[in-house]
């Protein structure tokens, strides 16, 4: 018999929530990305408008783990499923913010040419995508091991983000009339680095919920 | 079961196996209980933590069949020997059961019943000793004006709280709680925990407990047992947050079929 079947069967529903969400913002992320590649103005509008339904799983998540904390008191394993909902679903949103961010960089350069062919950018895109997907599954399986192996890919990405960001600078000189859309480029690669971060910050939350214990992967 | 170094502990339980006839109820404990600190015992029921504790101060040596083996170290004599003094014994360590259980006397006498059977006889004596201890479970102030009213007059919990003041009249080393609020509401429960907490500066607290979230709150560090078996030992906060054993998250997070 299991004696708690019913808190089992809401942190269940708590977790398909979870990765719901997590689900909406990695594609958010993905098309904000796809946008600016494409330079889809209709596309950045749709991760735009898009946003608000990521907030409200956050809230609705919140307040979920909030009432079980309230009525089902838990602790050991239970009490961190519920601690990391609350920080992982903050994390989540946080992703959406930066969509939303990438998506708005598309909307200012509109249909300019790019100053050149983009090539380093999608690849730092590539890896903070598959940091964030490691993470995500790594939440789904409950897997410490992948989360950590999420988790070492972020010295990679700010390692891209500080040669990028040095070269995009360089290119203003030689094409003045770029300058907006250099800027916008720059920022661009500070949003990808902020991406693999929280990509990060959700693995050690997955680390803690599954051994009880803090690591520090970031450095 | 790692055993620690003995300085603190008042209690040092070696090896410890009770058997009721053919029944093994209690399995090869080791258990350390340290001094001015608030233990707890969790475990299903009929896992033996009621026999452990009256283990502490031999009030299960009488029961006819009873086989009790190993050490049982208090202040640092084994009481298993069968030179202890029982009177003095108990008068040291102290018992509280589930139900408050006073005797059919007048609130004064009830307290005053341990200090007058280890002899204390003046008037003024026994009046601070009755008065100190009723302060100290902070049932002074509801009773001062009918001290020679009957106990059983009283609600259950100040019941309870009066033999709690019973135990301490004798100033004992050691209280020993079986289920102490498991017949309260709320909060007179808050109220023996907090008494609990309050004691703990002078007092070693034993602590039997159904309710989790009450070892939780009150205790320094927290055993379970199972089936006469002490499966875990450890600070309360490590027992409450990352438990070694599987067992014993199974059973704190409720997961016990
Ligand atoms: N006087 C006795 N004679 C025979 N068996 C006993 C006696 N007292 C207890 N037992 C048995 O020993 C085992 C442990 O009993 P104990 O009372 O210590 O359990 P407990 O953990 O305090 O349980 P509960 O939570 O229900 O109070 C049980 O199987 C019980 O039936
Ligand atoms: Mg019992």
């Amino acid at each position: 018999m299991n004696t708690r079947a019913n808190f089992d069967q809401s942190l269940q529903e708590l977790k398909t929530l979870q990765l719901k969400m997590a689900g909406e913002a990695e594609t958010a992320v993905k098309n904000a990305m796809l946008s600016l590649l494409n330079r889809d103005v209709e596309l950045a509008n749709k991760v735009i408008n898009g946003d608000h339904l990521i907030d409200d799983l956050e809230y609705e998540i919140h307040e979920k783990a909030l009432m079980l904390i309230a009525r089902q008191s838990p602790v050991a394993k239970d009490l961190r499923r519920l601690h990391v909902a609350l920080k992982v679903s903050s994390e989540v949103e946080r992703l959406g913010d930066i969509a939303v961010n990438i998506a708005k960089s598309t909307v200012q350069i509109g249909n300019e040419q790019h100053v050149k062919e983009l090539i380093d950018i999608p690849q730092m895109m590539e890896v903070a995508l598959e940091m964030l997907t490691d993470a995500i599954t790594a939440f789904y399986s409950e897997d410490p091991a992948l989360a950590k192996k999420c988790a070492q890919k972020d010295d990679q990405v700010d390692k891209m983000f500080g040669e990028l960001v040095q070269e995009l600078l360089t290119y203003i000189p030689k094409n003045p009339d770029f300058t907006n859309q250099i800027i916008q480029l720059a920022y661009v690669c500070r949003y990808i680095e902020r991406i693999a971060d929280h990509a990060t910050n959700i693995a050690e939350n997955i680390v803690y919920l599954e051994t009880g214990k803090r690591y520090n992967l970031n450095d | 079961m790692a055993i620690q170094t003995l300085t603190r502990n008042i209690f040092d339980v070696k090896d410890l196996n009770l058997w009721y006839g053919d029944h093994h109820a209690l399995k090869g404990v080791y258990f350390p209980i340290q001094k001015k600190e608030v233990t707890a015992m969790i475990g299903p029921s009929g896992c033996g933590k009621s026999t452990f504790l009256k283990t502490l101060n031999l009030m299960n040596k009488m029961i006819p069949n009873v086989k009790i083996t190993g050490e049982v170290n208090f202040a640092g004599q084994n009481i298993l020997h069968s030179k202890t003094d029982l009177v003095e014994l108990r008068k040291h360590v102290g018992m509280v059961f589930q139900k408050g259980n006073p005797f059919p006397q007048s609130i004064y006498d009830n307290v005053a019943y341990g200090p007058r059977i280890h002899g204390i006889k003046k008037k003024k004596h026994l009046d601070e000793l009755v008065i100190k201890a009723l302060m100290d479970v902070a049932l002074w102030n509801e009773v001062k004006d009918r001290l020679n009213a009957p106990a059983l007059g009283l609600s259950g919990g100040q019941q309870q709280r009066l033999c709690i003041a019973r135990a301490l009249a004798t100033k004992p080393d050691v209280l020993l709680m079986d289920e102490p609020t498991s017949a309260l509401d709320p909060i007179s429960t808050l109220k023996i925990e907090e008494l609990i907490f309050e004691l703990k500066e002078k007092y070693t607290i034993v602590i039997v407990t159904h309710n989790m979230q009450q070892a939780a709150r009150v205790s320094d560090r927290t055993a379970f047992f199972l089936m006469g078996e002490l499966i875990e030992f450890a600070e309360t906060s490590k027992i409450f947050s990352t438990p070694k054993d599987s067992r014993t998250e199974d059973y704190i997070t409720g997961r016990f079929g």
